[in-house]
């Protein structure tokens, strides 16, 4: 019976809702469901952390129509942290390939878009954008779990 | 008349096989063989529409002649060889092709013609020494061809053993139980069997039990099966299609004849054995068939299932009869005839496609075939067919009879008795088991033998059989589409077998058999009670067009929608392309259902480790070898084989090899029959 | 229009409604689970936006795919609607002459075999895996469908749904017997399995080794994933439903009426959400089970069924 007391004492632990981010042109054929799948192209894990807690009770970004899901097949955007490793760049690759059109690539973090602090280091091939089209940057090294919601609203449109 | 074409047809087919050179002989002979078939067919429909018909040819045997008669029984049965007989036959045309040797050499061509002949004489002998003489000749004649193909595969000679010694065991019990019986009825023919009265429980019991271990290990029932996998699997296909779709078919028709006809229904316990060796068989066989991975000898299990649940309804036909449920009887039997039927039907056909994968690939390890849609797309589909009867899956006609079988189990009527009102249910809970474990022995089949990518060299080179095997498949379809469909349109024959059983019953204190609880238009199964007022109904048709209206409705709907499709590799998770080598298998298929049935299975699993020179931390190698044996035969069949062994051993004693004694020995018999003559 | 007419457009009215309920029921079992984790959650129609959006998506095949792969989606489907329009859902009238228990659990099962098939077509390790485990599922959970609605048969005489619930509906009080309640007992538990939901399976992971149906279906995109999800959540209603309606039939309609009817329809979807909310909450306490625990939990079920069977032959 603990589980019920706790359920019932800790109520809803969501915040309010981070404003909505521009709205993207990619929004319109998504009708206000955005299924991402997660590619870790090198980064250091802070982004991760980070997304892990936009889908977290606390800022909920599923309240919004966004999901994780476990299939480049099933997804139609993919979230993309870290700068692209000489290993990751082939999996990059097919990840994208493997979305059925339309897709979208969302780059998150500092990484993603520029390299960040491993620009020119060993083994880093370079930004998401050498690699894959990107349509959207969530800038920060991490960014806010804010951020990222308020990014996925403008591609849901909720 | 037509049982004349099918016999002249024969005699042309085994002429033939002798006389015409290598390049038209398989044509020639599958065609006359084809032709014996189907008038063995047309005889039966036509026996099977009531009409009688009966001649003795005396002083073929010595000391007897062969009586024949056909009645609706005959009929049903002479139906399904002889349906068979054509599938097969015209099979053959393209399966033995024109090489002359193995499959298509004189003698084996020969035997063909001689074994469908005698599987359509068993049905309509109307003595005793007719049944013997063309039951002994199926078997000699099947037994031989079994052993076709001994100098290209191990396991034939093996295979064959089993298969002589398990069906001549047959043989004496059943040679045994007849000659008591016509010697306590005063005669041999059936005729002065069924007119003989007051004959001993006791002697009919047992004459039943003989009779059913020559049946039914004919049949390949637990625990008389040891044989059916080997010799289904080791023979050429066509021969597995005919032994697995037709012979078996006869130790039904056998255990019928004797049981409800000649030997007038006997008493319940008969029928409990039947129903419990059908219950064993039914689960036994398709556990079996879930995690075998040769694909034939996985259609062999399956027949063992089938059969069983063919038994089943006999067996709860018998036990309804005899506590005077006579709808309930009616329904089981019914179920089990046409069981019968349509396994006949799909079981052809599934054998012959698997025949035509063996051909094109050379291999029957469903862990190294695959992909074979792509390029044999008729066989694949046709095989796929066969597969959804089988599983007894609607719109098949597997599920029709397994419908009917499981609705006479609903109704163990109000005053039916502890035995079975408990029996009931729990052979409803074994059909219920049997058909899931069914649907994932047959997705198994077709999953991984037919597609995906293909697992092995030659599967990717595997190219579509030639027209007239995918003709003779196609016939076999075609026969399971006409059962799937009118299933109806057999129940006025069932109707008459019932009524021909029952007239012989009534004058003995036997089971009772409701003529005909199934009725129904064209297109509409009902199960009907006395009273009149329908209990269940299905309307076959109507579900097959349902299913496939819909489904192109929706398809074409959802073409309309939303974008093109596009053909990419699949999905790796990033990494390289797949190779077949990542596939699942037929093994890693059933690894979890063996997992659940271990402890019934017992598989035999050896891991060899080859640990790196270096370090032993280091693994160089892992082998994995499983074997899944057949139980029943490790422990019934070995101790008695071990047995057997040692006895020999011992008795090579006896003969050392000095003619001294050996005259002595005569002496001595000389003496022993002497003093007995003269005791006497 | 004559009666037989009414029918078809009654058994047509009840496929379509429990097509448009399928989505909502998943987006409330969904907004549930989040509720009692403390979520926001998602909105309750939001399984049909996601359905709207992959319907206007393109849709990929693998290159060794063949038109199995293909066929799957429309079929599955096809099997699920032909049983929502059959069964007794909203009336107890069918044009099918009887929506025969072993028919409908036969097209379940055509529906599962279906998919299993795809999975093993598309050539991938995850593909014959979801397959592999989904059939030894189906192969333990099919008997365990079949016997624990027989256990109810058994007391009407007939495998007909329509005549069982209607048996129900008129005489209440034979609906509780010892043999029902282990016979729902079973029951829920196959809904659970068949359905693909905690403890059996879960159907939010994203580990390809934990999953049993999203394997099968990881190949799926666009329509054909907008078909096969559809599908499952219309099989999901099904179960539901059989199970409300078997051991609950109140409200359903037995005659053809305009009024009788509507009451039906809201009963229906009262009853199937109430369970699907209870199925959710049911899953906040619950952890999947190991993979090779699941044989014992359905063998578990097997056993009450045939207890359920028996209770009622014996019992009456």
């Amino acid at each position: 019976m603990g589980l019920i007391t706790r359920i019932v004492r800790s109520g809803r632990a969501v915040e309010k809702a981070p404003e909505p981010g521009p709205s993207h042109p990619g929004a319109r054929a998504l009708g206000g469901s955005l299924q991402i799948r997660h590619v870790d192209a090198g980064s250091c894990n802070g982004c991760e952390i980070e997304i892990g807690q936009a889908f977290s009770p606390v800022y909920d970004a599923e309240r919004f129509g966004a999901r994780l899901v476990a299939s480049p097949r099933h997804a139609d955007a993919i979230t993309v942290t870290g700068p692209v490793t000489v290993n990751m760049a082939r999996a990059l690759r097919a990840t994208y390939d493997a979305m059925p059109e339309p897709r979208l690539v969302i780059a998150v973090g500092d990484c993603a878009r520029d390299c960040g602090v491993f620009r020119r280091a060993h083994g880093v091939l370079g930004a998401v954008e050498d690699v894959v089209p990107v349509d959207l940057h969530v800038p920060g090294c991490p960014p806010e779990p804010e951020q990222i919601v308020s990014a996925l609203r403008g591609l849901t449109g909720r | 008349m037509a049982l004349a074409v099918a016999a002249g047809a024969t005699v042309v087919g085994a002429m033939a096989s002798i006389l015409v050179p290598r390049q038209a002989r398989a044509a020639v002979v599958g065609l006359s063989t084809a032709v014996a078939g189907g008038a063995g067919a047309v005889a039966g429909a036509v026996a099977a529409g009531g009409s009688h018909w009966q001649r003795s040819i005396p002083d073929i045997l010595p000391l007897a002649g062969i009586d024949l008669a056909v009645d609706p029984l005959s009929g049903w049965f002479l139906v399904l060889v002889g349906a068979v007989t054509t599938i097969a036959g015209s099979y053959t045309i393209g399966y033995v092709g024109r090489t002359g040797a193995g499959p298509g050499s004189r003698g084996a061509l020969f035997l063909l013609p001689l074994f469908t002949a005698s599987m359509m004489v068993v049905p309509i002998a109307a003595s005793v020494p007719a049944l013997l003489a063309a039951w002994e000749l199926m078997a000699v004649t099947s037994l031989l061809l079994v052993l076709t193909e001994h100098r290209h595969h191990d396991g034939v000679r093996a295979a064959a053993i089993w298969y002589a010694a398990l069906t001549q065991l047959g043989f004496v019990a059943l040679l045994v139980g007849t000659a008591w019986l016509s010697a306590a009825a005063g005669g041999t023919s059936f005729a002065a069997i069924r007119s003989a009265t007051g004959l001993n429980p006791a002697l009919t019991g047992t004459v039943f039990l003989l009779c059913v271990v020559g049946f039914a290990g004919k049949a390949g029932a637990v625990p008389l099966h040891p044989w059916l996998p080997r010799a289904h699997a080791e023979s050429p296909s066509h021969v597995s299609a005919l032994m697995s779709a037709a012979m078996v078919k006869l130790g039904i028709y056998g255990i019928l004849r004797f049981g409800f006809d000649l030997l007038g229904g006997g008493s319940a316990w008969w029928w409990l054995v039947i129903a419990v060796i059908g219950g064993v068989s039914a689960l036994y066989g398709i556990t079996q068939a879930a995690v075998a991975r040769d694909i034939k000898q996985m259609l062999a299990f399956s027949t063992s299932e089938n059969v069983g649940l063919i038994l089943l309804g006999i067996g709860f036909a018998g036990l309804y009869g005899l506590a005077g449920n006579r709808l309930a009887a009616g329904l089981a039997l019914s179920a089990a005839l046409l069981h019968a039927a349509n396994h006949a039907a799909f079981k052809a056909l599934l054998f012959t496609g698997a025949g035509s994968v063996v051909r094109a690939t050379g291999t029957r390890d469903l862990d190294l075939l695959g992909g074979l849609v792509r390029t044999m797309p008729a066989t694949t589909i046709l095989f796929g067919a066969g597969a959804l009867a089988a599983a007894a899956l609607p719109p098949g006609n597997g599920f029709v009879s397994e419908w009917l079988l499981l609705q006479s189990l609903l109704h163990p009527g109000a005053n039916a008795g502890t035995m079975l009102t408990v029996a009931a249910p729990l052979a409803v809970a074994v059909v219920a088991l049997t058909a899931g474990i069914g649907v994932a022995a047959f997705v198994k089949a077709v999953g991984t033998g037919f597609l995906a990518r293909p697992r092995s060299g030659s599967a990717a080179a595997a190219k579509e059989s030639p027209a007239s095997m995918v003709v003779a498949m196609s016939l076999a379809a075609v026969a399971c589409a006409v059962l799937a469909i009118v299933p109806t349109q057999t129940m006025p024959a069932i109707a008459r077998i019932a009524v021909a059983l029952n007239s012989h019953a009534q004058r003995l204190p036997g089971p009772e058999l409701v003529a005909a609880p199934v009725s129904g238009e064209l297109l509409t199964v009902r199960v009907t009670q006395a009273a009149g007022g329908s209990i269940a109904t299905i309307w076959p048709l109507w579900i097959a067009v349902a299913i496939v209206a819909v489904t192109l409705i929706i398809a074409t709907t959802a073409r309309s929608l939303g974008r093109p499709r596009r053909r990419t590799n699949a999905w790796s998770c990033g990494e390289g392309p797949l190779t077949p080598r990542m596939e699942y298998t037929a093994t890693s298929f059933a690894e979890p259902l063996q997992r659940v049935f271990d402890d019934v299975l017992a598989p035999e699993r050896s891991i060899d480790v080859t640990h790196a020179d270096e370090s032993e931390y280091h693994v160089a190698a892992v082998r994995f070898r499983q074997r899944i044996p057949d139980r029943i035969e490790n422990r019934v069949y070995r101790p008695i084989l071990a047995l057997v062994a040692a006895l020999g051993d011992r008795a090579r004693v006896l003969a050392n090899g000095s003619v001294h004694r050996y005259l002595g020995y005569m002496l001595v018999a000389l003496l022993v029959v002497l003093v007995a003559g003269v005791v006497r | 229009m004559s009666a037989t007419v009414w029918v078809w457009v009654v058994a047509v009215g009840q496929a379509v409604l429990l097509a448009i309920l399928a989505p909502y029921l998943l987006g409330i079992t969904r907004a549930v689970r989040a509720r009692l984790e403390g979520r926001g959650g998602g909105r309750v129609g939001q399984p049909w936006r996601d359905l709207r959006k992959l319907a206007r998506k393109q849709p990929t095949s693998p290159e060794d795919a063949s038109f199995v792969f293909t066929a799957t989606p429309p079929v599955l489907l096809a099997t699920s609607l032909v049983v929502a329009a059959a069964a007794p859902f909203v009336a107890t009238l069918s044009p099918f002459a009887g929506a025969d228990l072993i028919v409908v659990v036969g097209l379940l099962l055509l529906g599962t075999v279906a998919l299993a098939l795809a999975g093993l077509d598309t050539g991938t390790a995850f593909g014959g895996m979801g397959a592999s485990r989904e059939m030894i599922i189906a192969a333990l959970v099919e008997p365990t469908l079949l016997l624990s609605v027989f256990a109810l048969s058994v007391r009407v005489g007939s495998t007909d749904l329509s005549t069982i619930v209607a048996a129900g509906v008129r005489d209440p009080s034979r609906v509780f017997t010892p043999g029902s309640a282990l016979a729902a007992a079973a029951l829920a538990i196959a809904t659970l399995a068949e359905s693909s939901r905690i403890p059996v399976d879960n159907p939010t992971t994203h580990l390809e080794l934990t999953m049993v149906h999203e394997a099968m279906v990881l190949e799926y995109s666009g329509r054909d994933l907008a078909l096969v999800e559809w599908a499952s959540a219309l099989r999901l209603t099904i179960l539901l439903g059989l199970l409300a309606n078997l051991f609950a039939p109140f409200g359903i309609a037995t005659e053809l009426t305009g009024g009788a009817i509507a009451i039906g329809a809201v009963a229906f979807v009262a009853k199937v959400g109430v369970l699907g909310a209870l199925l959710a909450a049911g899953e906040v306490f619950a952890a999947k089970l190991r993979l090779f625990r699941v044989p014992e939990l359905l063998a578990g079920s097997f056993a009450l069924a045939l207890l359920a069977v028996l209770a009622s032959a014996v019992l009456g």
